[in-house]
């Protein structure tokens, strides 16, 4: 079967005029597009059997991690996966109006999170449970976006993440304006410089405030990395609907570097994302990073994925899973017990009937909150709008309606 | 031969005469060297100065990291100012026409105007969008159009148009102070008008952004204009006193949030209104006013609000923009109407 790379032929002199990256015939009757191919230039460190590979170029970037660090990125995994199926089920039984799953793309979060320092700043789209996880943002917080409570309710000051944007793309250009006040505020040019992540997904390449992103992010040498999600589905459209050229490629056009990463690959993921923060902090970015995997859920609970992907897809990128590769190289050099997944399964539980209890307790939201905050300075047209509906409102208190 | 006698008084006074081009040019000068996180950006703001030349010189005595000369895209401009301005600085956003916002529309709509709110407030944006709008200058389409309305229509954003050279110079420098986002709108047919120069006092103490003023007294009918259609109101005021009629001026400045009290207290000891606008009608900031003032003045009312302003068209081409604009003549003929009623 070939790869996208084969479909495609970026060089001038390499081959063929590039053409759609529509899969052929025969991978059709095959019943599988090539998407669970990351092609040759993918960068992987645990293979989806769980065998470490070496890598010249990266190993040096998690040459510090120990087998209980590689065992915190486990659980970091396991736990969020809990909290977004524990999510996906209060979706189903009417505690959520809605839930953005993020199964399949734990190693891509956490490997990209748990790479961030604490003075990193990160602008989230709406489906980064796992990066708000390791920024701190404790997964109750993301509860009344769903539940229809409020936007959010962590500190995006305090832990450095933005929140959630959920038009497409936006969030790119404000990550750039962000990391170029970072590199204005003389904080960029050594190992211990500020960088700025930006999350997006296939999709959201095709918008043009992420074309935008690029390009300012660029001109400004902005310590900005760009990590793109390649989870091959934006809702019903596969990935050839917005590119024909690799996705990480196209920083080639911008002038700075594009990389893709296996993104079921936690120890990979966390490897190149060192790597671009690194760059980035010495002040050489911006960086694309591509992290290649798969959406295994739907895009949203109200979703049908039935309507337009092949089950084999889904069976095939199974066999990738993010979770089950670390836990057989953890069981293969005796990194763990059973006792230790045991433990993390008790805490997955228990992380999730937090979750739950904290949702079935939450409050209606006051009916006085949606003229809050409208401004920073107050709008007498707000505020008499205000009191004039709770004026109303409280002529009801009385039955007198 | 006498010693040479130097006047000192010209140099020690705080006032200048100034266009209303060079009242914002200083004024965002001055908020500048007030702030170091004021940061200027835009298509040419820098080494031109901005197609209109408002920002001249700041880029050479504030370098190039506080005066961004931009890539051509304006979603780039409102977008990356909301992350400079999460990051803590106060970006002043040049958009070099009008008509050239609509790429920026999306940012400012999603971006500007809900983050405060989305953050519960704890993150404030506070921005300024600065536009150039209105007719009369005989340019091609996309150059003269009045599109305040859409942002006075959208939670979360403050607008303001200022109509002359003191206001021009007090107002940009409170827009910027604010910790709102605000649009900001300037009368560019007017920048560098000769007979728009007034004595600018640098040292005077400014009335505040958000309120309208009346500029002249009457007591026939009162006339709310804001911007390029100030100058109109008050020409036809000057016309209408020969035909023996007073006619109140009232100049909006504040677009949104409306400061209308002022507007209010004229109409009910005048009983009449007309609303002076280059923008079309429909669904505008003009339908607002007469909205508000039958709510709060139905019973002071003499005749219906009536409006004189741009149709409900494109722009048309330059040829023939001066029958689209609100002029004096058409002014006067709403004054006639209105007492005729």
């Amino acid at each position: 079967m070939s790869s996208p790379e084969q479909w495609t032929h970026p060089e001038p002199r390499g081959g063929p005029a590039a053409t759609a990256a529509a899969p052929t015939a025969e991978q059709v009757i095959a019943g599988l597009r090539a998407t669970s191919e990351g092609g040759p230039e993918l960068v992987q460190l645990l293979t989806p059997e769980g065998e470490r590979v070496e890598n010249a170029e990266f190993d040096r970037y998690v040459a510090d991690v120990t087998a209980e660090d590689l065992r915190g990125l486990y659980r970091d995994m396991v736990l969020v996966r809990r909290v977004d199926r524990e999510a996906n089920a209060l979706q189903r039984q009417g505690q959520l109006g809605i839930w953005v799953p993020l199964l399949g793309q734990e190693a891509a979060q956490i490997g990209a999170g748990r790479a961030m320092r604490p003075t990193d700043m990160a602008f989230p789209s709406y489906r980064e449970h796992g990066v708000a996880w390791c920024k701190g943002v404790h997964p109750t917080e993301l509860l009344g976006i769903f539940r229809g409570t409020d936007h959010g309710t962590w500190d995006s000051v305090e832990t450095r993440f933005h929140p959630y944007t959920i038009v497409i793309g936006n969030q790119v250009l404000n990550a750039a304006g962000y990391a170029m006040g970072q590199r204005f505020d003389g904080k960029v040019g050594d190992a211990d410089g500020e960088a700025t992540m930006c999350f997006f997904g296939d999709g959201a390449t095709s918008q043009g405030d992420v074309h935008e992103g690029f390009v300012w992010a660029s001109v400004y040498d902005a310590p900005l990395v760009f990590f793109c999600q390649n989870n091959q589905w934006a809702i019903s459209e596969p990935t050839e609907r917005q590119t024909r050229l690799p996705l990480y490629q196209r920083a080639r056009g911008y002038g700075f570097p594009g990389i893709r990463v296996d993104g079921n690959d936690v120890l990979a993921t966390l490897a190149v994302s060192r790597w671009a923060l690194d760059v980035c902090r010495q002040g050489n970015g911006p960086v694309l990073i591509e992290a290649f995997t798969y959406r295994m859920d739907a895009h949203t609970t109200t979703d049908d994925p039935t309507r337009y992907r092949l089950s084999d897809e889904l069976e095939a990128w199974k066999l990738k899973d993010p979770i089950e590769r670390v836990r057989v190289n953890l069981v293969r050099h005796e990194h763990a017990e059973q006792d230790f997944f045991d433990s993390v399964q008790a805490e997955a539980d228990e992380l999730a009937a937090e979750l739950r209890e904290f949702c079935f307790s939450m409050p209606e939201p006051p009916v006085g909150q949606m003229f809050d905050h409208v401004y920073a300075e107050a709008s007498p047209l707000v505020a008499a709008q205000r009191e004039e509906f709770l004026a109303y409102q409280a002529g009801f208190a009385g039955g007198e309606h | 031969m006498a010693a040479p006698v130097i006047d000192r008084s010209a140099t020690a006074s705080s006032v200048r005469s100034l266009t209303l081009g060079k009242a914002l040019n200083l004024g965002l000068r001055t908020a500048m060297e007030a702030d170091p996180k004021v940061l200027v950006m835009g298509e040419d703001v820098g080494k031109l100065g901005g197609v209109f030349r408002i920002t001249d010189g700041l880029q050479k005595d504030f370098g190039e990291h506080r005066v961004l000369d931009t890539p051509l895209a304006e979603s780039g401009i409102i977008g990356t100012a909301v992350g400079l301005a999460v990051r803590g600085f106060r970006p002043v956003c040049e958009i070099q026409f009008d008509g050239f916002i609509f790429p920026g529309f999306d940012q400012i709509v999603s971006q500007v105007a809900k983050l405060h709110n989305r953050t519960l407030g704890r993150v404030k944006v506070p921005m300024v969008i600065r536009v150039p709008f209105g007719g009369g200058i005989g340019a091609v389409e996309h150059h003269s159009e009045s599109p305040e309305s859409y942002f006075a229509h959208t939670a979360g954003l403050k607008v303001v148009a200022c109509s002359n050279a003191v206001d021009a110079y007090w107002m940009i420098q409170q827009a910027i102070a604010c910790d709102d986002p605000v649009l900001f709108f300037e009368p560019k047919r007017l920048y560098h008008s000769g007979f728009m120069k007034a004595d600018v006092d640098t040292a005077a103490t400014p009335q505040p952004l958000f309120a309208s003023k009346v500029l002249r007294r009457g007591s026939t009918a009162t006339v709310v204009a804001y911007g390029p259609s100030v100058k109109v109101a008050l020409d036809a005021a000057t016309a209408a006193e020969e035909d023996g009629h007073s006619l109140e001026v009232i100049d909006l400045r504040a677009l949104s949030p409306l400061d209308l009290g002022p507007v209010f207290e004229s109409v009910r000891r005048t009983g009449r209104l007309v609303v002076v606008s280059e923008a079309p009608s429909e669904a505008s900031l003009s339908s607002e006013i007469a909205a508000r003032v039958q709510q709060e003045c139905f019973h002071s009312l003499e005749a219906p609000v009536l409006r004189v302003t741009g149709f409900d068209t494109p722009y048309p081409p330059a040829k023939l923009e001066e029958h689209f604009l609100p002029d004096l003549d058409r002014v006067l003929e709403a004054v006639d109407r209105s007492l005729a009623w």
